[in-house]
């Protein structure tokens, strides 16, 4: 073992871009859990147009648009402190990676008025209100509670992810020649980010 | 370390610039998804809705992302990925002739 240990501290391999290609392989299953839902989507709102545009009608697409401009912005932060830690500002990049949650968290207290909101008019899965209205609207509801609440649990485990890289970046675990931990972050927040991009026009705007 | 050195460098000047720009044509492109939302074109309402999310998404894995930046292998692993998602679509949508 302690040969192990002498020729781990003489010599750290490092493959910055065998550690990107595994990021970007676990993101090709997230594109496969989400993908999935969407062809599920694609065919009950193909099966219900009419009821799907009128549960659609039931969405704050004000709520909506305003989470689509938080996390847009979100990426973008997130790309600028790895653009800051690659110019060695340590403290520009911490900044980022701060405002980067609390735009996440910006998102996640909008979802909870708007999920609320929904709950308050009787709109849950398994609700009387609900199940009285026709199958397009459950399956419209069912869907988009999945949907939202699935990217929503992405988004606290990014906060959280991205959590750790600010102590990583304090600590200077993350530094400007080794940043791959926050570019990996970065890259699975990206992922969230698009994931919304087709979320939003497809529940959202569809009145 | 020195070999290793050689391959983790993602692009050689990192600038906010090109960043910030992405941002505000992404922030223009959501305006007009919202704004063309209300008008109603037929069938071609959720085609509109889609190719806007998808230029979207392809700036986002561009640039931020850093897809620009990466070697046409590393492009082509993300493209066998994302082409099977397409077959995916594409067997479903012959199942349901979406017309």
């Amino acid at each position: 073992m302690s040969v192990v240990a002498e020729h781990i501290s003489e010599h750290v391999h490092r493959d910055d871009l065998g550690s990107r290609m595994g990021i970007w392989l676990f993101l090709f299953t997230e594109l496969v859990l989400f993908g999935g839902m969407f062809l599920v989507y694609a065919v009950y709102r193909f099966t219900y147009q009419q009821e799907f545009h009128v549960a659609a009608k039931e969405l704050n697409t004000l709520i909506g648009t305003l989470n689509t401009l938080i996390l847009l912005t979100s990426s973008l932060t997130m790309v600028l402190a790895i653009v800051a830690i690659r110019k060695d500002n340590k403290f520009l990049s911490i900044f980022f990676q701060v405002i980067t949650i609390f735009l996440a968290f910006g998102f996640m207290v909008n979802k909870y008025f708007e999920w609320m909101a929904k709950i308050h008019h009787g709109i849950y899965p398994g609700s009387e209100t609900l199940l009285a209205k026709g199958n397009g609207e459950i399956l419209f509801f069912g869907l988009y509670y999945v949907m939202t609440g699935l990217h929503g649990l992405h988004v606290l485990i990014g906060m959280v992810l991205i959590g750790v890289m600010t102590r990583f970046t304090m600590k200077g675990t993350v530094n400007s020649d080794k940043y791959i931990h926050l570019e990996a972050a970065g890259l699975y927040w990206h992922l969230v980010d698009i994931i919304w991009i087709f979320l939003f026009p497809l529940f959202y705007l569809i009145t | 370390m020195n070999e290793d050195h050689l391959q983790h460098t993602i692009e050689h000047k990192p600038t906010y610039g090109i960043y910030i720009l992405v941002w505000l044509v992404l922030l223009m492109l959501t305006g007009v998804t919202v704004a063309v939302a209300g008008i109603n074109f037929g069938n071609i309402t959720v085609a509109t809705a889609l190719t806007i999310a998808i230029v979207k998404s392809y700036l986002v894995l561009t640039f931020f992302m850093h897809l620009k930046a990466e070697t046409a292998t590393f492009k082509l692993f993300v493209g066998v990925a994302l082409l099977f998602l397409l077959i995916s679509i594409a067997l479903l949508f012959s199942d349901y002739s979406f017309l």
